[in-house]
């Protein structure tokens, strides 16, 4: 057997243990009932009459919303309050890679969840001819952005030991950057904060950026800001592991 | 020699309490060293800190003249750790979990599967591997956790309390086990049970409110035992009051006393003068005078006595103090 790294060995463990519980089958059924309902019933995939996956990817941000904080929450509020985060820390691995490796294990996971949605992508060509790239840019924006809630939700874990305020915590959080683009929250800052302040909080909006790559535009500052977003959180995630293990 | 683990004036506070306050020893090779010490005594935070887990609020941890601190991946290969209460993650079996941790440790293939049945082996939890482990006994847990601490052969041993929570038997196993792999490491175990300091240990440190108090053998523990070397001598209630003025008149007995009194015994507690042994001569004047003795008794002393001792002058010093 060829000898792997320490960080294929942690993401191994990590995405085993969500499949040694039913609860990863019962997230995935919900995640595509949930994906299909959206869909077909409020997104109206048929009455649309156009051959494109709008009307499925439209709600993705949503649903992660409350599905990503589900999955994230385990991650290190588990280990903190089992004590097994002492046995993970004092096994020949650094704090990076436990963070990193658990943050891609749960990645993966949604991974998978969203390839199970390939019947939609399936029917749309059966039933007409759609841009299969757009297609795939908006599979990949959908993907990116259960990273970059993933990455809150996984940072906000390591802040508690109790799950459900890890979850409730993450959504909220999870919630305030998908909705910064919008002129209700914008209005809310733009009452008190400087201009290039809104501008910022404006620029930090997951829909936004999401409603771009949905529709096929995969520009290079989408992944910058998603890609630094992520890598904020796990470095973030890092440093409060590293404080709060010993509580 | 090199020690194989030196701690310099290690100290942990968190906030205003000093969990662990300046503590400084060594461990060598082949010594077995116990951590004794009322709970929050700071036996597990110095565990923690020796192991890498928490870093000291000032001093150091060298593990074989290197410092933790800087070296703190290339030091955890050369420990296995048994946390406080053996945490284990439940959703896996105890073989996959065993694998997890040989593949982390770098040990594959044929010679990973080795050093695994090895480990299972020692501990003994052949019977229970393809079951979760949330659904074990506490005593199969606990081994679990031992399993995985060894399974790399590691140079140091650190042991949490590595036999709460097993049977009688499954402690005379486990501490089998660890005077068997002590010959060539150095280990570290707390307990609470003092039996098995003097079972295992080649050494006892008591700690209390993060500092320690005694540092010597289990022997040299002993002899802080008052009741050391004294004599309990049981005898007929008849002749009880004559025994005891007979006994304290003899010169080589510091004081004698009744304990216990009924209406056909009686119990009398004689202490000897420093160094003296007194066994030989009390047995010869008893039997002489005629006295109807049912039982004669010399204490080695009792470790759980040294324990109380000198844990509590400390509390009562700490309260005076504040």
């Amino acid at each position: 057997m060829k000898k792997m790294n320490k960080l294929h060995i942690v993401i191994k463990r990590e995405f085993r243990a969500y499949f040694s519980t039913p609860i990863a089958l019962i997230f995935i059924c919900i995640f595509l009932a949930l994906t299909g309902a959206f869909a077909f019933y409020i997104g109206g995939f048929f009455a649309r009459g156009r051959a494109d996956l709008d009307a499925f990817f439209s709600y993705h941000p949503w649903l992660y919303l409350m599905l990503v904080p589900a999955i994230a929450m385990r991650l290190w509020a588990e280990e903190r309050k089992s004590g097994t985060i002492e046995l993970l820390l004092t096994l020949p691995v650094s704090t990076g890679q436990a963070v990193f490796g658990k943050f891609i294990a749960a990645w993966m996971f949604c991974g998978i969840s969203l390839f199970l949605t390939f019947p939609m992508w399936i029917t749309v060509n059966v039933l007409g001819t759609p841009d299969n790239g757009v297609v795939f840019a908006a599979y990949l924006g959908s993907f990116i952005i259960s990273g970059a809630f993933l990455s809150i939700g996984a940072c906000v874990s390591a802040m508690t030991k109790n799950q459900v305020i890890a979850f409730i915590l993450a959504a909220v959080i999870c919630f305030l950057f998908a909705m910064s683009g919008v002129e209700l929250v914008l209005n809310f800052f733009r009452s008190w904060a400087p201009a290039p302040v809104v501008q910022v909080i404006s620029q930090m909006s997951f829909l936004t950026h999401f409603s771009e790559m949905m529709r096929g535009i995969m520009d290079l500052h989408h992944l910058f800001f998603f890609g630094s977003l992520i890598a904020f959180f796990l470095f973030s995630n890092i440093i409060i592991v590293e404080l709060k293990k010993g509580s | 020699m090199t020690s194989m683990i030196q701690l310099d004036n290690l100290t942990k506070a968190f906030g205003s309490l000093r969990a662990v306050d300046n503590i400084s020893l060594n461990v060598q090779k082949g010594e077995v060293l116990g951590f004794l010490g009322p709970n929050g005594a700071g036996k597990s935070t110095t565990m923690k800190m020796i192991t890498g887990f928490l870093s000291p609020t000032s001093g150091s941890v060298k593990i074989v003249s290197h410092d933790v601190a800087e070296q703190p991946v290339a030091i955890k290969k050369m420990i296995g750790y048994l946390p406080e209460g053996a945490p284990l993650y439940g959703e896996m079996t105890p073989k996959s979990f065993l694998k997890f941790i040989a593949e982390i440790r770098g040990l594959y293939g044929s010679e990973g599967r080795r050093l695994i049945e090895e480990a299972i082996n020692k501990v003994d939890i052949g019977k229970v591997l393809n079951q979760t482990i949330e659904t074990l006994s506490k005593g199969y847990k606990r081994r679990v956790g031992l399993a995985q601490a060894i399974i790399h052969d590691p140079p140091i041993l650190i042991l949490d309390e590595p036999t709460d929570g097993l049977d009688p038997n499954q402690k005379y196993q486990v501490r089998q086990l660890i005077r068997n792999m002590s010959a060539d490491k150095a280990v570290i175990v707390s307990t609470h049970i003092l039996e098995e300091v003097e079972a295992v240990c080649t050494r006892a440190i008591i700690i209390a409110h993060g500092r320690i108090l005694v540092d010597g053998t289990p022997e040299e523990l002993l002899l802080r035992s008052p009741l050391r070397n004294s004599l309990t001598v049981q005898l007929d209630s008849v002749d009880a009051q004559a025994a005891l003025s007979d006994i304290s008149r003899l010169t080589t007995v510091e004081s004698a006393e009744m304990d216990q009194k009924d209406s056909n015994k009686a119990e009398i507690r004689v202490f000897p003068k420093k160094n003296k042994n007194i066994t030989l001569e009390v047995s010869a004047m008893l039997s002489s005078r005629g006295y109807n003795i049912f039982n004669l008794n010399t204490e080695r002393g009792a470790l759980e006595e040294v324990f109380r001792l000198v844990t509590e002058q400390v509390a009562e010093v700490d309260e005076e103090n504040e």
